[in-house]
């Protein structure tokens, strides 16, 4: 009798109730929100809206290495800019860190007791100072390097200023498409041949030179194609004239500071979750692939690595994530990524706050999400497949 | 005769400093080859870097014995060929680095606040502090005393935050954001396990949500969005809607920290706690959570770690932290060009601070290791 009368008492009842009352509470603040923006923006004189995606920016951007981008473009190039450099920087960043990252992860578990130490001191170094002032600290030392006119030079293509490094750059004729074409068969061809040598060995325990024939795909055969149809590519060279190089393709110290930042930095973690993924395979492993004969290369490639790489990868994950949103502290060296050029410039010029940083805010989530939907992906593909 | 031979002594190569020497710098011609690299690489480096921030450097006087006031008396500015880092210009900003623009006369204040958060903080990271739990008791009420006594108030003139600067503004977003983040973490935490779906949901949307997107975003949203957001009448100062950016950021990240540890707690000891008639608020607070804090207290500190120097982010939205008051020294012409000696210092004092919580949480992880297991295996 009394529980019918004392609903709350009900576990079924409370949890709806209290669920409904987060709702509410949730709903009642929207609410709130939303009016007192509207009265502020009305009262501000800021109308809402997209219609400013399609107004001319106004402002240059000195980094655009895929968009050519001039000052009469509209905010959305801008935003496409920004999206391309922000992917751009990310791109050669995970790179190179997760290069950089294996290799000091490795030297700190080596013999020699002097790498291991230079390692340690490396990783504790940079790891423990703000990524921030590392960014700084690299374009103030690259800013410092010799003005244009005394650039350095070498082999005379090559030229190093304070307003980056100049590099001839290839310009692409007619026939170079076939060879384009060539290299991607290539690479199909090398898969499919990975894939009938696994077959074949798995049945007959006969093996095929996989990477070597995917070399010769890959490389020799496109080479061969290039100067069969005689060579379809030549160089813009820079030229110093007047107070700046003219032709060639340059890569800005902007984009060089805000790499070796992110590479640096981002590698030293990875090289502590390398190492603790290779210490994680137990030492039973090595000692039973040794005594079953197999050779020292061969037990890290098919014995060490791949139990290792289960425990680095999901790591290795948010690294790449957080490398990717670190790249937005290039605003604080003029790096025209998504939050400066699009989040910063357009931002302030055209007053549009909320539907700016709306929309950077998605492009970082649809980046993050689509990371992490590929590393798992790709993680799930090196999980023990339990039978 | 029975006589034992005696046991002949291993080979001097192998022990002593040699067999030291031999295992581990030059066990392998590769391993030897390398170790004489690294040795000369580090014979070249060292002195110079010695010199550079030590013998030849300028503290307060320069090599001819003046007192230094402007970068053209600096030793390395006066001969290139010779001259070290100038620390005079730490040394002349050194209140700025320290308090920023805080009126001289009521720094004590700021001083007294340092001591009394090493007196709050100390206390609560050995267990085995004498008195520990008087000096708890401080550590809770020490974030009002530290507020009205930066801040002002209660008879104290008031200090405006615009101008703190400096390791304050660095401390103050750092301490501020990890301790307001700890109990929102925890909530987030129980609330993204909830067996109720709507506020799993939700918090499983904000914590995405939030470590989706850089920090930066937020500080802008802080700064651009959260006063369109706010009521007439209610006006927030800068330092204000970075700490609450700072600290929702922190907060996601912490919840998910928390959230591993809860994930570890077996299975039952939440039922033995339902068992004894707990309801789910005394379970949490008085069985769960004791547990996965605890172990998960290193993984809390290594995202402080991370708070404390994304703290520098604010610089971009025009506070002046350590390193925004580094900034604004070197923007000074008479100091024009010592952009090593200043980010020197910064990441000196960032890396004091870091490095000291790095091997905090490995003492924590290796005191865990060894402790009380947690039962109920």
């Amino acid at each position: 009798m009394r529980s019918n009368l004392n609903f709350f008492s009900d576990e079924k009842f409370r949890s709806i109730f209290f669920q409904t009352l987060v709702i509410g509470l949730f709903a009642l603040g929207i609410y709130f929100v939303v009016q007192t923006t509207g009265y502020n923006l009305e009262k501000r004189n800021i109308a809402t809206g997209w219609r400013f995606l399609s107004d001319p920016a106004g402002f240059d951007i000195s980094f655009s290495p895929f968009i050519n981008f001039k000052s009469t473009d509209t905010h959305l190039d801008v935003y496409f800019v920004g999206v391309l450099n922000t992917l751009l920087v990310s791109f050669c960043g995970c790179i190179a860190a997760t290069i950089l990252g294996f290799l000091v992860g490795i030297i700190r578990l080596s013999s020699n007791w002097l790498l291991v130490r230079v390692a340690y001191i490396y990783v504790e170094f940079t790891r423990n100072v703000p990524l921030l002032l590392q960014i700084i600290l690299w374009y103030s030392i690259l800013i410092q390097l010799p003005r244009v006119k005394q650039s350095l030079e070498f082999l005379d293509i090559f030229f190093i200023s304070n307003r980056g490094i100049y590099s001839p750059r290839p310009v692409f004729e007619s026939g170079f498409s076939y060879v384009f074409i060539a290299i991607i068969l290539a690479f199909i061809s090398s898969f499919i041949i990975r894939r009938w040598a696994k077959n074949r060995q798995d049945e007959t325990g006969k093996q095929f030179p996989v990477l070597s024939s995917a070399f010769g795909l890959i490389i020799i055969l496109p080479l061969l194609l290039f100067f069969i149809i005689g060579s379809p590519m030549s160089f813009d060279y820079p030229a110093l004239k007047g107070f700046n190089f003219k032709g060639g393709m340059v890569i800005r110290p902007e984009f060089i500071a805000m790499f070796l930042a992110l590479t640096i930095y981002t590698a030293a973690f990875i090289s502590e979750t390398v190492r603790s993924g290779i210490l994680s395979v137990t030492k039973g492993q090595r000692e039973a692939s040794a005594s079953l004969g197999l050779k020292k290369s061969w037990i890290m490639r098919l014995i060490i690595i791949p139990q290792a790489l289960r425990v680095i990868v999901p790591p290795l994950t948010s690294q790449y994530l957080n490398l990717t949103k670190n790249s937005s502290l290039g605003i604080a060296v003029g790096y025209a990524d998504l939050v400066h050029g699009f989040g910063g410039i357009s931002l302030n010029q055209t007053g549009q706050a909320i539907e700016c940083m709306v929309i950077v805010m998605a492009t970082y989530l649809t980046i993050s999400l689509t990371i992490s939907v590929f590393m798992n992906i790709y993680n799930r593909s090196i999980q023990f497949k339990e039978k | 005769m029975n006589d034992i031979t005696e046991s002949r002594k291993p080979p001097v190569a192998t022990t002593g400093i040699l067999g030291w020497l031999r295992m581990n710098l030059f066990s392998t011609w590769v391993n030897s080859l390398i170790s004489l690299f690294v040795l000369y690489i580090l014979f070249q480096f060292i002195p110079w870097i010695l010199n550079w921030t030590i013998f030849a450097a300028d503290f307060k006087y320069n090599f001819n014995g003046e007192e230094i006031v402007n970068r053209e008396m600096c030793s390395r500015v006066l001969d290139p060929e010779n001259g070290g880092a100038c620390w005079a210009i730490i040394y002349v900003r050194f209140y700025q680095f320290m308090y920023g623009f805080y009126p001289r006369e009521e720094v004590w204040r700021v001083n007294l606040s340092y001591i009394m958060l090493a007196v709050a903080v100390v206390p609560l990271l050995f267990d085995n502090f004498p008195f520990r739990k008087h000096f708890l008791k401080f550590t809770y009420i020490f974030p009002v005393i530290a507020f009205f006594l930066l801040n002002g108030g209660l008879g104290l003139e008031s200090v405006s935050t615009n101008k703190w600067g400096g390791l304050l503004v660095t401390l103050v977003l750092g301490c501020t954001g990890i301790a307001l983040a700890f109990p929102l973490g925890i909530i987030l935490a129980l609330g993204r396990r909830s067996n109720l779906p709507v506020i799993s949901m939700m918090c499983t949307l904000f914590i995405e949500f939030i470590r989706g997107v850089p920090l930066i975003t937020l500080l802008f949203f802080g700064m651009v969005m959260l006063p369109l957001f706010l009521p007439e009448g209610i006006d927030m100062d800068g330092l204000a809607r970075v700490l609450v950016a700072v600290t929702l950021f922190q907060s996601a990240y912490m919840a998910e920290v928390i959230r591993g540890g809860l994930q570890a707690i077996p299975q039952g000891q939440y039922e033995a706690a339902r068992s004894i008639g707990l309801s789910y608020w005394q379970m949490n607070l008085k069985v769960v959570l004791p547990q996965a804090i605890r172990i998960s207290i290193p993984s809390i500190v290594n995202t402080s770690i991370g708070l404390f120097k994304d703290t520098t982010l604010v610089i971009i939205v025009g506070l002046l932290d350590l390193l925004g008051i580094g900034r604004g020294a070197l923007a000074d012409t008479t100091w024009l060009g010592l952009a090593y000696e200043v980010y020197f210092f910064v990441s000196l004092v960032f890396f004091i601070f870091t490095f000291a919580m790095s091997r905090y949480s490995l003492y924590l992880e290796k005191k865990l290791k060894t402790g009380i297991n947690m039962g109920a295996d």
